[in-house]
């Protein structure tokens, strides 16, 4: 099973167990967004705190797959202290990824490099990018 | 079933299972055959050219409404090609439910309902102001007779149920809830489209105002459907599209329809697709339906079984009526499992099967779906059974 042991790598199997930021907050400072994916009955919700430019805070709350569970608590983790323009190009690099599309290899993913083997399971790019489409969208609220 | 019926279907492969027949179904060669004779020797639009190869188009198309008619005991005439059950069903709603239904009218509906039951009366209700009624199911998710009749009342104006669940695979009582609409002089729509491919549907006997079906899950090809409906009921019903081939008299201020069923297809129609249709009726009619549901359901008892055996699965449907069981393997969401499968050539269904509301019933996110039909044998459903111990297992190694 070489393959499917690049999806269900580790870190992704240890976040979806114990997702980080999880639990959204009552505060009209937050910007929060809701995604459902009808389909596989996922169903995400990521929210931001901006100052500064500067992303603050970032929270989540997922159910759904492993992998739309794990990359929703990877990217908080990774988001949190991130300027906004920065975080941007660092979402779009993920989604680039995950999809298979040319992506800027230089740039530092963290965490969420182990999501690299999704792109292997064309069924699954969704389930990796949901949070992450979630959370451009919470910035684009602004 | 024998080796010369796996002859006839090209995309089943010794390295493949296909256990998505509620998704659709595959394809026999005489339906591709028939499809491909259209496309290469006809090529001509119906009902308009005087020149031979529009005649005999003509000629096949409506031949094909015949077998269908046929098929559920209906007249010609009460049969009308559509898109496939959705739109069947939205035609019904948007027709019949906008012009008909007031505040306060009642519509019954289920949680067992596909969506394209569902959505377009939630869509009637919300633009009358008419209410939804929901039948409340019993513990194993079926609409039983005695809690039909507790939502069943004075105000119900439509009953829009399904024949066959496509996630429970459990065959309602339509003839029986169809008396008890009637007495409250209430029409039935009824999805028929998990019905179709199983068991016999005689509209005459059940005595069904409208009922819809798709042809591509009942071996013919995808983007042809049917909608039967009482002569009386298609003799007023507006038609919800306008078009070439659907009128009559055109005027600039008035024009006027022909006759059902063809005031209802207006344009161009699926034409190689109602003809590969035919075939698909001849193929099922051929084999027999009573031993197609008695081997299918062979085969699923056969599933059930060696499912049951296996420590870490939860069924939700033991008692399915055809060949649908859908389950999860305990603690691994149903969208992880699937990748196994997919990884070992195994199609499955997962998630929510385009009904919502009876995983909400449930209690579940999403789920695992398996039908089995005639095409697929005991090695196919040993090997699944195979696989799914080896998922488990898997599963279990990576942490979940
Ligand atoms: C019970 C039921 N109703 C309706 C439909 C919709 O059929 P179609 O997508 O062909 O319109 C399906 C198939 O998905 C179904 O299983």
């Amino acid at each position: 099973m070489t393959n499917l042991d690049n999806l269900y790598r580790e870190i992704i199997m240890e976040h979806y167990k114990n997702p980080r930021n999880k639990g959204l907050l009552d505060d009209p400072k937050y910007t929060k967004i809701r995604i459902k994916n009808p389909s596989c009955g996922d169903d995400i919700t990521v929210q931001t705190l901006v100052e500064d430019g500067i992303i603050k805070d970032c929270r989540q709350e997922a159910t759904g797959c492993s992998i739309s569970v794990a990359s929703a608590s990877v990217l908080t983790e990774i988001m949190i202290n991130k300027p906004v323009d920065e975080a941007i190009r660092l979402a779009e690099n993920f989604l680039n990824m995950v999809s298979n599309k040319e992506y800027d290899e230089t740039l530092d993913l963290e965490e969420a490099e182990v999501f690299g083997g999704v792109k292997q399971f064309p069924a699954r790019i969704k389930c990796a990018s949901i949070a992450w489409v979630a959370f451009k969208d919470t910035l684009g609220k602004e | 079933m024998n080796k010369k019926i796996i002859s006839d279907f090209p995309q089943i492969k010794s390295d493949y299972i296909y256990f998505d027949t509620a998704a659709t179904s595959l394809k026999p060669k005489p339906v591709i055959e028939a499809v491909n004779m259209y496309n290469e020797t006809l090529s001509a639009n119906i009902h308009r050219g005087m020149y031979f190869n529009s005649v005999k188009t003509t000629e096949l198309y409506e031949e094909a409404r015949g077998v269908v008619a046929k098929f559920i005991n209906a007249k010609e005439e009460e049969i009308v090609f559509t898109r496939g059950t959705t739109s069947s069903i939205n035609l019904v709603a948007s027709s019949y439910g906008l012009a008909n239904l007031k505040p306060g009218d009642e519509i019954i509906v289920s949680e067992q309902e596909h969506h394209s039951q569902f959505l377009p009366w939630q869509n009637v209700a919300k633009k009358t102001g008419a209410i939804l009624k929901f039948v409340e199911l019993n513990f194993e998710g079926k609409i039983t007779i005695e809690m039909f009749k507790k939502v069943l009342s004075d105000k119900t104006k439509v009953v829009a149920l399904n024949y066959v669940s496509n996630v429970l695979g459990y065959i309602n009582d339509i003839k029986e809830i169809t008396k008890l609409t009637h007495q409250k002089n209430a029409v039935i729509v009824v999805d028929a489209a998990q019905a179709i491919q199983h068991i016999k549907v005689d509209v005459l006997d059940l005595d069904v105002d409208f009922l819809a079906f798709s042809g591509h899950k009942m071996l013919g090809p995808t983007g042809v459907g049917i909608l039967y409906g009482k002569s009386q009921h298609l003799d007023i019903l507006e038609p919800m599209e306008f078009g070439g081939d659907m009128n009559e008299d055109v005027e600039k201020t008035e024009s006027t329809w022909k006759k059902y069923p063809l005031k209802f297809e207006a344009g161009t129609m699926p034409i190689a697709e109602v003809i590969g249709l035919k075939e698909a009726i001849s193929y099922l009619n051929n084999l027999g339906l009573e031993n197609i549901h008695s081997y299918s359901m062979n085969l699923y008892q056969h599933l059930q079984n060696e499912i049951n055996k296996i420590d870490g699965i939860t069924v939700y449907n033991p008692n399915s009526d055809t060949g649908i069981l859908t389950y999860n393997i305990d603690g691994v969401p149903a969208h992880d499992a699937i990748t196994y499968y997919a990884e070992k050539n195994i199609a499955l269904r997962s998630g929510q099967h385009c009904a919502k509301l009876i995983h909400d019933f449930l209690n579940i996110h999403s789920s695992l779906r398996v039908t089995v039909y005639f095409y697929n044998t005991k090695e196919e459903v040993d090997r699944f059974i195979e696989v799914t111990k080896e998922a488990i297992k898997y599963f279990k190694s990576v942490g979940f």
